[in-house]
């Protein structure tokens, strides 16, 4: 790699590419890293670009990394991820899709993860989207991600989507079985003429399934966010979804909430907040001896923290 | 040392202030106090910046502050606790502190700080500054917050407005403290039995104007036989 893929690298990984237990590293349309351990196999798919993760059951505290970096100008990629974690396996998943592109031509990575997840098992995910370069060329990233939850298992989504992504439309689908958690949290970064659409479908299709969906965004300048969400509630079962935004300059920001109770004793929540930075909060960080400015970007980096 | 000069101020063609005149000089204990809607927090405001006088000129230690911003203020050394602390999201008790502090704070002196207005720092430094805690506990960060700046004038804005009446006996034991070891200037607007009762000196304003100071001897006196607390200086909201 060279210092501009090494420095991207670092931009969507919190911890060293090799602390991971099993780690796959790919850039520019080809793995070239790749590291297996007794419980973790990651295996290149034989008919479509991608991987094949498999977590052999009971693995407890698995840290696994998967970072794509895009540096060759004009590169379009879709990539297959499938999942598959086995029972009572509680591992960290750290993805992430850092794009330079100092040319004229459009980079796109279109990433597509399945998740399934067997009994007990446990799942944290982290992505982490980042784009930079001085060309024209448009960064693009378009992630879906589905997860099938077996009975008692549980998946927390972490995604920030950092700066300098020009578009960016994420699907997330998601069934729960019984006695299953899935929380969700998103945080969008948007300015110049970006623009990102969010949508979330889970079906909490067992008793004792739930859902906690957040989502922040901040659009600044003339971007544009869409957040949609659809929440189907078949059984007994919690969601929660919350959508959070602060809007700036010119942008805009759609939030479109959908719940559906299909069942008596579904619970299912839907809250969503739009609107500027609050003059008093400004004010209240003023009076600790913030400019303007400060007190801003204070409030935006704490709510997107 | 403070100084206001003919400050006026007027909304909505009603005179909110008066033409006030006022020193406060340093190491005393202050409480403004009189009837809603008399100017009170208007005029704190006014000191911090939040609000900027028709007229008058403010004076802070030899400087003219009129037309300097409120973050500018603060750096000069006054400080200001919200009659309503502000909420946030994602925003920490621990981030505000470091913000107050503008320096490195260590969990151990964020705790310090913390422990001067009664709460234990494990409990809440990680929280959010949200709506997730107690009008009391807003409270206390807040003026935890104003504290950790070591401010040289201290305004408190009705520090007993919006908790319940344990959580403010509570309080009042934190302005004792403060009265004790924060010297500089300390300015807090209250209808309080308990909060007039620590003031070196008490100042009354009614429909805009100082009608009244002196110390607080002599002021509950006046107060609590005048007809703008004729509860007795505890339940006049």
């Amino acid at each position: 790699m060279n210092n501009i893929e090494k420095e991207l690298v670092k931009k969507v990984m919190d911890n060293e590419l090799t602390n991971a237990d099993a780690y796959n590293l790919r850039v520019n349309g080809e793995s070239v890293e790749r590291k297996n351990n007794p419980y973790i196999d990651i295996i290149s798919k034989k008919d479509k670009s991608g991987i094949d993760v498999h977590v052999k059951d009971n693995t407890l505290f698995g840290i696994i990394h998967i970072p794509v970096i895009l540096t060759e100008s004009g590169l379009t990629e879709t990539v297959y991820n499938d999942f598959y974690i086995g029972k009572n396996a509680n591992v960290i998943i750290l993805a992430g899709c850092g794009i330079h592109n100092d040319e004229h031509k459009d980079s796109e990575h279109d990433g597509v993860h399945r998740f399934f997840l067997s009994e007990g098992a446990k799942v944290k995910y982290v992505e982490k989207h980042y784009g930079e370069g001085n060309g024209d060329g448009k960064k693009i990233l378009n992630p879906i991600t589905e997860v099938e939850m077996q009975k008692g298992s549980s998946m927390t989504i972490d995604t920030l989507q950092i700066k300098g992504v020009d578009n960016t439309f994420r699907k997330t689908k998601a069934i729960l079985a019984s006695n299953t958690t899935l929380v969700i949290n998103e945080k969008i970064l948007t300015s110049n003429n970006q623009e990102a659409k969010t949508e979330f479908e889970v079906i909490l299709n067992g008793e004792n399934a739930s859902t906690h969906v957040t989502s922040r965004s901040v659009a600044t300048e003339n971007s544009y966010q869409e957040f949609k969400s659809n929440v189907i509630g078949n059984n007994k079962c919690y969601a929660h979804v919350e959508c959070d935004a602060i809007i700036k300059d010119e942008g805009v920001v759609k939030a479109i909430p959908e719940i559906c109770a299909n069942n008596i004793d579904a619970n299912l929540i839907h809250e969503a907040a739009i609107g500027k930075i609050a003059g008093e909060q400004l004010t209240k960080l003023m009076t600790l001896g913030l400019t303007e400015k400060e007190a801003e970007e204070a409030i935006i980096n704490g709510f997107l923290k | 040392m403070l100084e206001l000069q003919n400050i006026s101020f007027e909304r909505n063609n009603k005179k909110i202030l008066n033409n006030i005149n006022l020193r406060l000089d340093e190491n005393k204990f202050y409480v403004i106090t009189g009837p809603n809607g008399s100017g009170k927090s208007t005029l704190a405001k006014i000191i911090m910046g939040i609000e900027k006088p028709d007229t008058g000129r403010i004076i802070f230690n030899g400087t003219d502050i009129t037309n300097i911003t409120i973050d500018e203020r603060a750096k000069l050394g006054i400080g200001f606790a919200f009659q309503q602390p502000v909420r946030f999201k994602g925003i920490t008790v621990y981030d505000l502190l470091k913000i107050a502090t503008k320096e490195e704070l260590t969990k151990q002196q964020a705790c310090l700080i913390l422990s001067k207005v009664g709460l234990c720092a494990n409990e809440y430094i990680d929280r959010e500054v949200n709506g997730s805690l107690s009008g009391g506990e807003l409270k206390r960060i807040e003026i935890a917050t104003v504290l950790a700046c070591h401010p040289k004038l201290t305004i408190f804005d009705e520090p007993e407005a919006g908790i319940d009446l344990w959580s403010f006996q509570n309080l009042t034991q934190v302005f004792k403290q403060i009265q004790k070891e924060y010297k500089g200037i300390n300015l807090v607007i209250s209808h309080q039995e308990r909060i007039l009762n620590i003031a070196d000196e008490i100042i009354l304003i009614e429909q805009g104007n100082i009608t009244k100071r002196g110390n607080k001897n002599m002021m509950l006196d006046t107060i609590f036989t005048h007809e703008v607390c004729s509860k007795g200086g505890v339940a006049c909201e």
